[in-house]
């Protein structure tokens, strides 16, 4: 068995140095609890789920994006104020937006001790230019398309990385469809078909006045 | 006519060397675009190959000719509402598809399948192992050139569990069986007794193949030695299933999640030991007798009673925020569903964890320095969907 991750938390924070991990709590009944690591941290602590001889997680079984886009949540506050003289209550709205990031996760599985899953994920400083992570392909080569498939549908950007290309998008494909923020374009052409021109010859016979096909 | 016009600068020898040529070519390259409407792709799947001669140097597989974002359609409906569409994914094997989504959201929402459904469960998912690595088997020997008979050889057996399959759920393919908390009707009457049937004619017809086919000196030449996957590649390219035991690592998710009941039903892992196309296809007539054990035992021990947990809801399913990953040992390799909750009707985030694309990964690792002929069955090997891999 595993340790707890409270008590892995506290084990990388005295073996690494000044690493960022946190616990993020998961309150669904079966699943478990998952660390947050620092992306500047995150191939360190990879090398560590790796190599550690109690952990030993040598099998990157599932990693995916998630994205998290920016949140308003409006807030209404009541206020005593002077209005003309008058101490009057206001209602204002309160808009407080929270910036959105997109998100890594990683599922780890140790196939030599048969334990798992270890969940972490790592946040990229926002949605626009700062998508970037280290890429895990080095650590785990099981990686490699599932970071290409992320870079394809979520826009984060894996440095070092061998060949980030798309993964099922085409390559002249522009933007990255699984955001929650994505428009489908309405550029679909409309392409005459075989059926097309028959159905023109056909209006055009009837449209002549001569009957019969012969 | 005369030769005399012909003016040779020196008189040919009158002997001359036989050029040899060899598999190999003579350093010129050239790319070859393979798929995605080869027959031997096994769907809409393209790899580019770069040869030298008859010998691959390098190959790049290219996806998603089949791609519809499967995972955005599913945020977009409800929880439910793509149970049917995870029949499209590895379309072979839609009840194991069916089992690893229920499992995920039932991990999500708390829900515990009753004992009966828990059985029904085991024995659709080992007919539909059976049926994927019978079909396999088939395909992989049309690759080879064993034209037509053992195809269909093999499909006659499939056919006897898609009938199975088609008395239970109406379908014969496109099942959508599994519901979170248990299966969508029980099972009618009589079914029980067909499927023993159809178990205990399946060893015939297992024994009749392997005579047939495993000891062939052709089949022998072919794939033992070709595409070897070392077993440290194996796990750290996050291969799975069949591929990753014939790479000698004992790693069957029914063993170490024992999900379901499956610490219920003693049956052995097989293991290869050269990592080859061989020890891939013979891992697979392996497991196809663990099954049969596995079926034997689920079809005499299932108990009667309920089929769907009480507390499951089919209408208004909203699940507390939350996450959820579940994976199950499928034909292929590791199944797995993470689900994010965020306590609406639609799940917030909806991944599936391809088997056949990630088993993908080490391809290339495996074809070079092979033939191109080789590097169809290795293909044929791996055993892919594209309705998977693509989704």
């Amino acid at each position: 068995m595993m340790e707890s991750l409270e008590a892995l938390v506290s084990r990388m924070a005295s073996v690494l140095p000044a690493i960022d991990v946190s616990l993020v709590p998961n309150e669904a009944p079966g699943g478990p609890s998952s660390l947050r690591v620092a992306p500047q941290d995150g191939r360190r602590a990879a090398e560590f789920f790796k190599s550690d001889p109690g952990l030993r997680l040598d099998y990157l079984s599932n990693l995916t994006g998630v994205d998290w886009p920016d949140r308003v949540t409006k807030q209404k506050v009541k206020s005593k104020r002077l209005v003309d003289g008058v101490e009057k209550e206001v209602e204002e709205t309160l808009e407080t937006r929270t910036p959105g990031f997109l998100e890594v996760v990683y599922h780890l599985y140790s196939i030599e001790l048969k334990h798992g899953p270890l969940i972490f994920r790592m946040r990229t400083a926002d949605r626009m230019a700062g998508v970037h992570l280290p890429s895990m392909t080095p650590v785990w080569r099981g990686a490699e398309f599932q970071e290409r498939e992320v870079f394809d549908l979520y826009g984060v950007r894996f440095d070092s990385h061998p060949d980030l290309r798309r993964l099922l998008m085409w390559e002249t494909f522009e933007d990255h469809p699984m955001r929650k923020d994505y428009v489908e374009p309405n550029d679909y052409e409309y392409e005459p078909t075989a059926h097309d021109e028959v159905l023109a010859k056909i209006k055009e016979r009837d449209s002549s006045g001569v009957s019969g096909t012969a | 006519m005369s030769s005399s016009n012909l003016q040779l600068e020196a008189p040919l020898d009158p002997a001359f060397k036989v050029e040899r040529r060899t598999a190999t070519g003579r350093g010129d390259l050239l790319e070859v675009s393979m798929g995605p409407q080869h027959p031997s792709t096994h769907g809409v799947f393209r790899m580019d190959v770069v040869l030298d001669g008859e010998r691959v140097t390098k190959l790049k597989p290219v996806f998603g000719y089949l791609h519809r974002n499967h995972e955005k359609i599913a945020e977009n409906t409800t929880y439910l509402g793509s149970m049917p569409y995870t029949d499209r994914l590895d379309y072979f094997c839609s009840l194991t598809n069916n089992w690893a989504y229920a499992l995920t959201v039932e991990k999500l929402a708390g829900l515990q399948p009753p004992e009966r459904a828990e059985y029904i469960r085991v024995i659709t998912a080992e007919f539909t192992r059976l049926q994927n690595h019978v079909c396999l088997i088939g395909f992989l020997l049309q690759d080879m050139g064993a034209s037509g008979t053992p195809l269909m050889y093999a499909f006659r057996e499939r056919e006897a569990i898609l009938d199975l399959f088609e008395s239970l759920t109406g379908a014969r393919m496109m099942c959508n069986y599994m519901r979170f908390g248990g299966c969508r009707v029980d099972l009618p009457s009589g079914w029980l007794d067909q499927a023993s049937k159809v178990v205990d004619r399946f060893p015939r017809f297992l024994d009749e193949f392997d005579r047939l086919i495993s000891g062939n000196e052709i089949l022998a030449a072919r794939t033992q030695g070709v595409g070897v996957l070392p077993r440290e590649l194996a796990v750290s390219a996050s291969v799975t299933g069949p591929v990753l035991r014939a790479s000698g690592v004992n790693y069957d998710i029914r063993k170490v999640d024992k999900y379901g009941i499956y610490d219920r039903f003693s049956f052995r892992v097989p293991l290869g030991d050269h990592g080859d196309v061989y020890d891939r296809y013979m891992v697979r007539v392996l497991e196809m007798h663990e099954s049969l054990a596995i079926l034997k035992s689920a079809l005499r021990d299932i108990p009667p009673g309920p089929i769907m947990d009480p507390k499951a809801k089919l209408r208004s399913f909203k699940p507390k925020a939350g996450e959820a990953y579940g994976r199950i040992e499928s034909a292929k390799g590791e199944l797995g569903f993470y689900v994010i909750s965020d306590g609406s009707a639609n799940p917030y985030r909806y991944r599936v964890r391809p088997p056949s694309l990630i088993n993908l990964t080490v391809l290339e690792d495996m074809c070079v320095g092979h033939t191109v002929a080789d590097a169809v069955i290795i293909l044929g090997s791996i055993d892919i969907v594209l309705g998977e891999v693509d989704r």
